[in-house]
């Protein structure tokens, strides 16, 4: 067995993930499990029959006081103003041409903003918010603190045994929680479009929590590789494959994730980078836009792969592609020009010099399982 | 004893007469993970040893099998299309890619055998 490599960083659960067998793997600067013994096909498939336990400690947890909602305003096209106690809500980081800095998790936690990033832009984000939030917000950056993701249809039965109060939380909220006498700061979200958690825990907590949760009968680890392809299934986005810097949110087809409040006609309209450029798309579209895509036939169509017209023109690209295991095919997204962006339209994808037949297809590709109440 | 012989590539093939049969180690499919689409040659292809000769997707990613012997495909295991997950379960049996008539079965002698191969993956090590 190999130790990590000097410049790479681990999360408090690596010692725990080399013990389950995980195959470790470099991911966004941190050697995180790409899978367990069991595989890729079968810990997706148990996650959506039962639950499935991840360590995403690699991403950014930050806490914000002060006058934090109406500083976030000024960089995230979104309404935090608004956003009520234990609420939580998807939002972008825009740049001045309006594309994406980062997606990432805001949740009003009563005296706090409790913020999550992606691992690849945590240290641009943190930087970002530092510069830009302004002397009346304190700053605090959580890497005293791992976050284990619980889910899966069974994750609420399995935290109900340990914490009661988690399992009454709906989705898109958030409470600090005692789970197993660890103090938790536990949101009831994910990234795999299940039903579950998201659960903050000390480091030095984190392995004692993980092995309370793999010890219930429902529980099994997962790791990166099946990861990706629920969020695929589930039509999330990954950020620096489907969206960047070089897309906008409307482009990204994450207009939804604008709230109406911050748009032209809203009651706080703008003031955050690139809302010009928005409103501008909101009033006259946009030229291509990210759909979701289903190979005709079996063989995966993946990222990079150039989407073609009949006449053999390109209009545009794969940005994620795999075989989805729930589906029992492949399926992948990416960005087509707009006359092509109607769910039902027949376009080609250029797999190995050969076209493959696929169909811009509705997302996401399974059905989504969150728990509303 | 088995006459396997195996790539550095992680193909075997094994040899009846002048047909070779083509498959990919226990190893390769262990390092592939979950197998989801199988693409093989069709009968009548012309393949040259080393050369590109059937792909193979996983979960993770795609790639390219090469043949480790030269000849003309005879057949392709076309049941891999409905039961890709088959290399995994059985690389060295049912898992098998194509049978192939060797035009330079002198080929042969420069690939590993099971203890050569052996040696070869704990080298890599």
């Amino acid at each position: 067995m190999t130790a990590p490599e000097a410049d790479t960083k681990t999360t408090p659960l690596n010692a725990l993930h080399r013990e389950l067998g995980g195959r470790m793997v470099p991911f966004a600067g941190y050697e995180m499990p790409v899978q367990f013994p069991a595989g890729i096909l079968k810990e997706h498939i148990h996650t959506r029959e039962a639950a499935g336990l991840f360590d995403v400690s690699h991403m950014g947890q930050v806490r914000l006081r002060g006058a934090a909602a109406q500083a976030m305003e000024r960089l995230a096209p979104v309404d935090v103003v608004d956003l009520e106690p234990g609420k939580q809500r998807y939002a972008l980081f825009t740049n001045d041409s309006g594309g994406i800095l980062d997606d990432l998790m805001i949740t009003n936690a009563g005296d706090h903003l409790f913020v999550v990033v992606n691992a690849g832009c945590k240290a641009q984000d943190i930087a970002h918010m530092r510069a830009h939030l302004g002397d009346e917000v304190t700053l605090e950056v959580l890497d005293d603190r791992a976050l284990l993701a619980l889910q899966g249809p069974q994750a609420a039965a399995v935290l109900a045994r340990l914490a009661p109060a988690a399992a009454k939380l709906l989705f898109m909220t958030g409470a600090a929680i005692e789970i197993d006498g660890v103090p938790c700061f536990v949101t009831r979200s994910g990234y795999t479009g299940e039903d579950g958690f998201e659960i903050s825990v000390p480091a030095d907590r984190a392995v004692s929590l993980a092995k309370r949760l793999l010890a219930e009968p429902e529980v099994a680890p997962i790791g990166l590789g099946a990861r990706d392809s629920l969020r695929l299934e589930a039509g999330l986005c990954l950020y620096g494959h489907d969206i960047d810097t070089t897309t906008t949110p409307l482009e990204a087809s994450l207009a939804w994730a604008l709230t109406k409040t911050r748009r032209a006609d809203g009651a706080r309209p703008g003031g955050y980078p690139g809302a010009e450029v928005l409103f501008e798309q909101f009033a006259n579209g946009v030229t291509r836009r990210r759909v979701g895509l289903r190979p005709d036939g079996r063989a995966p169509v993946r990222e990079s792969a150039e989407l073609v017209e009949s006449t053999g023109r390109r209009i545009g690209q794969v940005t994620s592609g795999g075989f989805g295991p729930t589906v029992g095919g492949p399926v992948a997204m990416g960005y087509v020009e707009k006359e092509h962006a109607k769910p039902g339209t027949a376009v080609r994808a250029m797999v190995r010099g050969k076209p493959l037949a696929v169909t811009v297809t509705k997302m996401p590709f399974v059905e989504q399982r969150y728990y509303r109440g | 004893m088995s006459n396997r012989k195996y790539s550095k590539d992680h193909e075997w093939v094994t040899v009846e007469g002048d047909t070779g049969t083509v498959g990919i180690s226990d190893h390769a499919q262990e390092q592939l993970g979950d197998v989801v689409y199988v693409e093989v040659p069709e009968a009548g292809a012309t393949l040259e040893q080393g050369g590109q000769a059937a792909t193979i997707e996983s979960v993770k990613a795609a790639s390219e099998i090469y043949s480790p012997v030269s000849g003309e495909v005879i057949e392709g295991n076309v049941a891999l299309a409905d039961e890709p997950g088959t290399v995994n379960s059985d690389p060295h049996g049912a898992g098998w890619f194509y049978k192939i008539k060797l035009t330079k079965p002198a080929e042969l002698d420069g690939l590993m055998d099971e203890d050569a191969y052996k040696a070869y993956l704990e080298s890599l090590d």
